[in-house]
């Protein structure tokens, strides 16, 4: 029997030579006379270990990396198809600590399958929630989700239950499950790593959203940034109409569902759920007033359940093992597992699934392993361009919704950027208006207008003009803004600038040096 | 290098045609277009328009709309070069300075050989291996000094 070694097909693997070591092991075989199958699996989420290269050997999955193709000849000459050691060695893939201290429930089958191969999604549970819906009535379903504590994981975290109940309840000859894999934030990764890594389980959870509200038609919102993911998605939806999930009767149940892979165009404001639906139907991205809510009218004034990837990935486990079983993790009123997603200056950057509560520090340092320059750690953001800066002090605050909005912050879509001693927190505030002038819609003033007024008050500031009337001026620009802004681009915008400035005060108070005055007269332009 | 063909008004009336029937049409035929011939021409708004039953005026909003669509044909490379938080706090503003100066260009310009396009991208998804970078659709992590150098040649091949 050939020896199956396993090397990522993921984005973030690929983009350090994954493809690469997976031709030189290719290679290095033929010429060795040796008979393996190399099977492309998903990352595991140790994405510093990339490309992270497992061998399935009896009992368990050893691995290697950081592999180059330069290391392949010597993996063979020290017997790696067999378990032998190397200076790459870091054993079996389950008991590296990163991986063997997660909750890993909605990325369980994530690096550990074929994501394209289906008898392998059905081997490892796959299928097994969607056939348990098909067999519940729909109120059941939803009540399911509902018990389960599951609250969207797109970064509002509205309870996923109460929203599908919406859409059951809304008569309507056509209902849509649309997911937004718009995954803007910066420091996010998770909903890629899911839609390359296990694509099934996506279609799989909007087949269940489909069942039980009565929707018939699903859309996939991704971002053009993901290349890959569209691939693999879309190989994956063809995948499963052929296998009868999808098409005119789910899985024999008698009940239409297919799915359309939609790409969006580079714009962040297409993330915000009524930006998207207008997106989808052919249109500028310009935020729609709400009331009504999408669950009532949403795409084509239909309604429309939207959630997020995790939050739709998250439902055939909560199906398959109940909703017992997924509201035993998390604390308070944050129930579950949230993947974080450790990014930037990070020694060991990647994807943590864990149940809700770990405190920051814990991420950062017991995990993460600190910041990849070695330097000190000197703020991170949490929650993408719209989340505050947290200094040092505030690093026990635990990851969950509560926790975080008390100490005016957010977990958003579970995006942990560390910065080192380096950051220049004044030019961070900066890039928040910056980014949100070039991102914004447009419809209304606070944002369109009081983001780039934002920009030049920050400049001022820093340039030292008028310091006291002009801090005065931000904070009363950031209230317009939070106030009067009719989606939260413009809303949460003030949150990572008044963090900045609430924390790290020193850094808008210093005298302008030619280090950093000349490079941000530059950003902005696109 | 990406292969876009030049500009073909049959060609383009055939992608939008293909697609016209699609709910929400717009973006799908945009991006056939400009996959196919690396920007969205002027000439193919008046053919959307009349295939979506739309003004022309709601055409070029969607256009603009967008940052992905271009209505001038880029160079024969596309450098993306990721310029969001993660991959600030990896200093990717010096990377961006480096490539700038190498390249001679902006933002959003392509250089007069016409070889390269370079573009300001936030988030690429790859915020564990910042600095990233998109070269012809090809995502590239941890781009330090020596990838840099890599990539530029390979741009300006
Ligand atoms: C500016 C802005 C950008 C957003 N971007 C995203 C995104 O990229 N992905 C996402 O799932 N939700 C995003 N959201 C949240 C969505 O509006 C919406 O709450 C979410 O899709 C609902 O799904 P969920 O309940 O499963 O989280 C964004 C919101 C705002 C205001
Ligand atoms: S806050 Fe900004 S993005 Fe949101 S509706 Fe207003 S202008 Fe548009
Ligand atoms: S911030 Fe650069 S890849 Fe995400």
């Amino acid at each position: 029997m050939s020896v199956r070694v396993y090397v990522p097909l993921d984005a973030a693997a690929r983009s350090v030579g994954a493809d690469e070591v997976a031709a030189a092991i290719a290679g290095e075989a033929i010429a060795r006379e040796i008979d393996i199958e190399i099977v492309r699996n998903g990352t595991r989420g140790m994405v510093w270990l990339e490309p992270l290269v497992e061998v399935a050997t009896s009992g368990s999955r050893l691995a290697y990396g950081p592999v180059s193709p330069a290391d392949v000849p010597s993996l063979f000459d020290s017997g790696f198809l067999t378990g032998g050691s190397h200076q790459l060695s870091l054993g079996p893939t389950s008991g590296i600590p990163f991986f063997a201290r997660q909750d890993r429930v909605t990325f369980a089958r994530c690096g550990l399958i074929d994501p394209l191969s289906l008898d392998e999604y059905r081997a490892n549970g796959g299928l097994a929630g969607l056939t348990r819906a098909l067999a519940m009535t729909r109120e059941a379903i939803v009540q399911e989700v509902t018990d389960s504590g599951l609250r969207g994981r797109g970064g509002a975290g509205f309870p996923t239950g109460i929203k599908w109940k919406t859409v059951l309840d809304e008569p309507a000859d056509q209902k849509y499950i649309v997911c937004n894999a718009d995954e803007g934030d910066s420091g996010t990764f998770a909903d890629r790593m899911l839609m390359e890594g296990d694509p099934f389980v996506l279609i799989e959870g909007m087949a269940i959203a489909a069942v039980a509200v009565g929707a018939t038609m699903g859309y996939v919102y991704l971002r053009s940034e993901y290349p890959d993911a569209f691939n693999i998605l879309q190989r994956a939806v063809a995948i499963s109409r052929d296998a009868g999930i999808l098409g005119p009767s789910a899985l024999g149940s008698g009940h239409p569902f297919d799915i359309d892979v939609r790409l969006g165009a580079g714009a962040y404001i297409c993330g915000e759920e009524t930006s998207l639906l207008e997106s989808l139907e052919g249109k500028r991205g310009v935020i729609r007033a709400k009331p009504p809510l999408p669950a009532i009218s949403g795409l084509f004034g239909k309604p429309t359940v939207v959630n997020n990837v995790l939050s739709l990935a998250s439902v055939p486990a909560i199906l398959e093992k109940g909703a017992g079983y997924y509201a035993a993790f998390g604390t308070g009123r944050s129930r579950g597992t949230m993947p974080l997603q450790l990014a930037g200056n990070i020694k060991h950057g990647g994807l943590f699934e864990t149940a809700f509560g770990m405190t920051i520090r814990e991420a950062i340092f017991a995990v993460g392993g600190g910041t990849a320059s070695g330097r000190p750690l000197r703020a991170i953001q949490i929650g993408g361009p719209l989340g505050a800066y947290f200094p040092d002090h505030l690093l026990d605050t635990p990851l969950d919704y509560e926790a975080m909005a008390a100490q005016k912050g957010m977990l958003g879509h579970g995006g942990i950027v560390v910065f080192d001693d380096s950051v220049d927190l004044a030019r961070q505030a900066r890039f928040a208006m910056d980014f949100c002038a070039i991102e914004s819609c447009g419809k209304c003033t606070p944002c369109r207008i009081g983001s780039t007024r934002g920009v030049e008050v920050i400049d001022r500031i820093v340039a030292g003009e008028d310091r006291a009337l002009n801090l005065e001026l931000l904070d009363d620009l950031c209230e317009v803004m939070v106030d009067a802004s009719l989606c939260q681009l413009g809303g949460l915008t003030p949150f990572p600038v008044l963090s900045a400035l609430r924390h790290f005060p020193e850094d808008f108070d210093r005298p302008a040096t030619a280090s950093h005055q000349p490079a941000l007269a530059k950003e902005g332009s696109q | 290098m990406i292969g876009f063909v030049s500009w073909d008004a049959t060609l383009a009336a055939d992608l939008i045609r293909a697609r016209r029937q699609l709910p929400g049409a717009t973006l799908p035929i945009l991006h056939a277009l400009q996959d196919t011939f690396g920007y969205v021409d002027d000439q193919a708004i008046p053919l959307i328009a009349d295939a979506l039953n739309i003004s022309r005026a709601e055409v070029v909003g969607v256009i603009h709309f967008y940052h992905d669509f271009r209505q001038q044909p880029p160079g024969r490379h596309i450098l993306r070069l990721c310029r969001a938080e993660a991959c600030q706090s990896m200093d990717c503003d010096s990377l961006a300075g480096h490539v700038r100066e190498r390249l001679g260009v902006d933002f959003g310009e392509t250089t007069a050989d016409g070889a390269v396009t370079l573009e300001a991208v936030y988030c690429l998804g790859n915020c564990a291996l910042s600095p990233a970078a998109m070269l012809d659709g090809r995502l590239i992590g941890r781009v330090d000094p020596a990838r840099a150098e890599q990539l530029l040649a390979e741009a300006q091949a």
